[in-house]
């Protein structure tokens, strides 16, 4: 006597296998660093542009002040580390809503991982190998040459 | 995935619209900061190179879009904040609303005083 099966259950389709919380420290990371920037870049934004003559100020003397100080060096790797990668999250989060096929989804998320990359070490690498006495600076503590 | 009829707006209002303007901002510093650290890591070439690329930011018109970006990060960064409370506090979603007029208030307050500021560095006191 034939016995009747029970309907199969459609497997989810969130392989279990391949499930991380990545997404849930993404959007954790957001937060924080978001917190972390507002106190970094609108700090940023007033020293650069409100105190003193703000832009008008602004030149390779500028630039040597501040970081010839530890803690402007600091601010400034730390705002340049927490604003791309949080920047970077946002436009994967955007392409990923927007692209919908996916060649166009994967090639844009390389374009931008790689101009993450870029950012972050030239960036890194100007603040740290950063030279007030570089050539062609008219500084009077530098050696001449 | 079926896409939506052309003109068809997701609720709307203010949740959407800040949604939108968070987006839109959001892209628009994304893009600044890759220049940004492109014209800083000129101070690695020379001087003057870092100078004469500092000179375009002093120009009267390049001024101007320097307070919509400012105007950009100053909403991004407080309405991010709305978004953290809304997300973390127990009556964040309840007010939301209110937090976004908050954050308008804020926004405007923050920008005068740095809008008469930069324009008299731009144009020159």
């Amino acid at each position: 006597m034939a016995t009747t099966q029970a309907p199969s259950v459609v497997a989810p389709r969130s392989r279990s296998s391949a499930r991380s919380n990545t997404e849930l420290y993404a959007w954790l990371f957001m937060r924080v660093s978001g917190i972390l920037l507002v106190v970094l870049v609108l700090g940023h934004l007033y020293v650069n542009l409100m105190a003193g003559d703000g832009i008008a100020a602004i030149d390779f003397a500028f630039v040597a002040g501040k970081w010839s100080s530890p803690f402007w060096q600091v601010w400034d790797l730390l705002m340049l580390w927490l604003a791309q990668l949080h920047g970077t999250n946002g436009l994967r989060t955007i392409i990923n809503d927007y692209a919908e096929r996916d060649q166009t989804r994967f090639w844009l998320k390389m374009l931008l991982y790689t101009a993450t990359v870029v950012v972050l070490f030239l960036g890194t690498l100007t603040i740290f190998t950063f030279d007030p006495c570089i050539a062609g600076s008219t500084y009077e503590f530098c050696p001449a040459d | 995935m079926p896409t939506a009829p052309a003109g068809t707006l997701y609720r709307g209002r203010e949740g959407m619209w800040s949604w939108v303007a968070h987006r839109v901002t959001g892209v628009l510093i994304f893009f600044f900061l890759f220049a940004h650290v492109l014209d800083t890591a000129l101070v690695r070439v020379s001087p003057e190179s870092y100078d004469t690329v500092m000179e375009t930011y002093k120009n009267p018109i390049v001024g101007l879009l320097e307070i919509g970006l400012v105007g950009a990060v100053v909403f991004h960064a407080f309405n991010g904040l709305r978004v953290v409370l809304v997300d973390f506090w127990s009556r964040g979603p309840r007010v939301h609303r209110q937090m976004l007029y908050a954050v308008v208030v804020v926004w405007v307050l923050l920008m005068i005083p740095f809008t008469i500021r930069h324009l008299g560095n731009v144009f020159g006191e």
